[in-house]
């Protein structure tokens, strides 16, 4: 139940993420209008879109942070359309934000070790020292090493840098193991270079896992995606490759034309 | 068998948390030297000194369980009292079960107050945790007064104003401890003392602990991290209860008496204020809170009428001036205490003291002079202050103290700056230092 390491308990084949039909309103207004797409065991998806497209709500509805209207939305199999954001954790769904939502005071070792308990047992364990927990101090130094954070464990999450808040707030978001790993405009603010970066960083991340993110950098997303979806007024008018995508003429009027006039 | 394995992999962390262990324990033989030192120190070695022990050491066991909420998981509780005082009530009735033949030792009476505590805070807990923020401090308001009324609607259970009654010496002695003065009962304090505190600062460290600490930081991400906030919320709730059901057990063999007072939101008030007078961003902080309060509750109604104008004022001091409280205040000098520019700091304090003092005398005397003359008319207006002897019918004590106000407050302001000055360089002394160590530090 705990573990997140779903992926013997799905059937071979199964996508990691399948979304169908997935409606959602806020009153009288749909955002997002019958949305159908899967991803597959270790594909790396793109969505892209403009402005007000739904991407972000699209992400708070597969979290767990918001309720569907209508449609089905399955995890490894599982069904997790409307279950709260704890449980579609356990069941090894992570994901970052495109605002830093860290633990500000915290540090940075303390920020990671948190988000590798749950997945390790540790649950709500209250007669074990978390100083003498072996395992978890173990993944938290490895992840800490992924994200080129060692030399910053001791510091207090609240005062690093934006770019190295960024890259704690992958941390948080890998450090549990989960299979299925959303990213929310993981570059957005970055500088050329700290967004390089970071792809790095994510492609390093990746290995073995299903990546699903939201970005507006262009290099970004043809750098890392292995498959790109398209949202559109709440939409998905293509799923396809990079390349196809960058042919496809529908998505060059409605994104990628409009992102070149601007 | 585990820690065998990792010393073969990772020798060198192990061995510092050993270290640390060790400092850990060393610190707490220290604590617990202190305290059994304390009742022999001369002005503390009298029944009125023991009786403030006493009252400091339940005081700080309270705080410290206020503090579970407060400063470790960001729950603002109105009515921590509640808790306090039914573990209070649940032992001053064992009490009375000893005293009618009963055979446990008053020494474990305690006991009951914790397991009171713990199981009515599961029972309002399970409520009041569903939320956090404004909400759950509402609630806590409205269980507080809750509680509080039926102490007066079920007299049977709780005696209403007079409250219930006991005696803590007619009971099995435990290794010839009859609980006959004041002493023992300090010591039997001081040991429970020790041993919540104990245990509170272990469980700060403990996996429920830190994700405390994850939920009051930002409760969103927790459970995107596969928390439910409201289970730990809910779990620390409990603990805090079980702790202030302790002091309330303490609380009861150390008065022989409990009464609605112990459920009051004053005393719930209390020991929000101790919290965060002593600090709430660390352990101590609420132990030097509930020391610092119950002494000046004791010495300061002892010399005047306006004492708790005078703690009010302190209080907001400490809340507009070190909003981290007395122990984050000397927290804060620990970075620079080793700078050079140290020196400087200190010098400019005992400057600025000068001025900060003549401004407390005008203070104080228009202060003691408007409480004379407005709530006790009937001493006259003769008195005598600060040593000096004034009459509060003339004008010119009214005059004199108000130009020390005045002159204080200016020779305060203008003396300012010059902290502000050595407080900077001393702290940027300290982080170039910091830059140059942990450049020179290997990886």
């Amino acid at each position: 139940m705990s573990t997140t390491s779903s992926l013997s308990a799905a059937a071979p084949g199964t996508p990691s993420l399948e979304l169908s039909g997935v409606q959602k309103s806020f009153g009288s207004t749909l955002i997002i209008r019958g949305v159908s797409f899967d991803v597959r065991r270790g594909e790396r998806l793109a969505i892209i879109g403009p402005n007000g497209a739904g991407k972000s709500t699209l992400f708070n509805l597969i979290s767990g942070r918001l309720r569907p209207t209508k449609g089905s939305i399955r995890l490894n199999g599982e069904e997790i359309a409307g279950a709260s954001p704890y449980r579609v954790n356990r069941r090894g769904l992570s994901r970052s934000f495109q605002v830093t939502n860290i633990f500000p005071r915290l540090s940075v070792f303390e920020n990671i070790r948190c988000s590798v308990l749950w997945s390790l047992g540790y649950r709500y364990n209250f007669w074990r020292r978390a100083d003498r927990l072996a395992d978890a101090n173990e993944r938290t130094e490895e992840t800490l090493e992924q994200i080129r954070m060692t030399a910053r464990r001791d510091t207090p999450a609240g005062v690093l840098t934006y770019a190295e808040q960024r890259a704690l707030e992958i941390g948080i978001t890998i450090a549990g193991g989960a299979s299925v790993i959303l990213l929310d405009e993981p570059t957005a603010g970055m500088s050329r270079s700290e967004a390089d970066h970071a792809v790095e960083l994510i492609r390093a991340i990746s290995q073995g896992r299903t990546l699903v993110m939201v970005e507006h950098d262009m290099s970004v997303v043809f750098n890392l995606a292995d498959r790109i979806a398209v949202l559109v007024y709440g939409e998905l008018i293509a799923a396809d490759t990079p390349s196809r995508i960058r042919e496809n003429p529908a998505v060059q009027t409605a994104y990628l034309g409009a992102a070149a006039h601007a | 068998m585990k820690d065998a394995t990792t010393l073969a992999v990772r020798p060198l962390p192990l061995a510092a948390a050993r270290k640390a262990d060790a400092h850990g324990y060393g610190r707490w033989l220290a604590i617990a030297l202190v305290l059994l030192l304390l009742p022999r120190v001369p002005g503390l070695n009298g029944d009125f000194g023991h009786s403030l022990l006493s009252q400091m050491g339940i005081a700080a066991v309270f705080a410290l369980s206020y503090n579970m909420l407060l400063g470790q998981t960001g729950l603002l509780s109105f009515g921590h009292a509640v808790y306090f005082g039914l573990g209070g009530y649940a032992a001053i009735h064992l009490m009375r079960a000893i005293n009618h033949g009963l055979s446990i030792p008053m020494p474990f009476v305690p006991l009951a107050g914790a397991a009171s505590g713990l199981l009515f805070g599961i029972l309002f807990g399970a409520v009041s945790t569903r939320r956090a923020g404004t909400i759950f401090a509402l609630i806590s308001l409205g269980i507080g007064e809750l509680v509080y009324a039926s102490t007066f609607m079920l007299p049977g259970l709780f005696g209403g104003e007079e409250g219930i009654t006991a005696n803590r010496t007619r009971a099995p002695a435990l290794f010839g401890l009859k609980l006959g003065s004041q002493l023992e009962v300090y010591y039997v304090i001081a040991v429970w003392a020790l041993i919540a505190g104990i245990l509170m600062h272990a469980f700060t460290r403990t996996p429920l602990g830190r994700m405390c600490n994850a939920v009051r930081d930002n409760p969103e991400r927790a459970e995107f991290i596969g928390y439910n906030t409201q289970h730990v919320r809910f779990f620390a709730f409990a603990f805090a209860g079980l702790f202030a059901g302790l002091a309330g057990g303490l609380h009861a063999i150390n008065y022989e008496i409990v009464a609605a007072d112990a459920i009051s939101a004053q005393r719930s008030g209390t020991v929000l204020l101790m919290a965060y007078m002593g600090g709430i961003t660390q352990f101590a902080g609420p132990v030097v809170g509930a020391i610092a309060l119950t002494w000046l509750q004791t010495s300061l109604s002892a010399y005047t009428g306006a004492w708790l104008l005078y703690l009010g004022l302190f209080f907001m001091a400490i809340i507009l001036f070190a909003p981290s409280g007395l122990v984050g205040l000397i927290a804060m000098h620990r970075a620079i205490v080793r700078t050079r520019a140290f020196g400087s700091v200190l010098v400019a304090y005992l400057v600025a003291l000068v001025p900060a003092l003549v401004m407390g005398a005008g203070a104080v005397l228009l202060i003691e002079m408007c409480f004379r003359v407005s709530t006790e008319a009937e001493r006259g207006t003769a008195m005598r202050l600060l040593g000096v002897a004034l009459d509060a019918a003339s004008p010119w004590p009214w005059v004199g103290a108000a130009a020390l106000l005045v002159v204080g407050f200016a020779g305060f302001r203008a003396t300012w700056p010059r902290v502000a000055s050595a407080w900077s360089r001393a702290t940027d002394e300290a982080t170039s230092r910091r830059a140059t160590a942990t450049q020179g530090a290997p990886g």
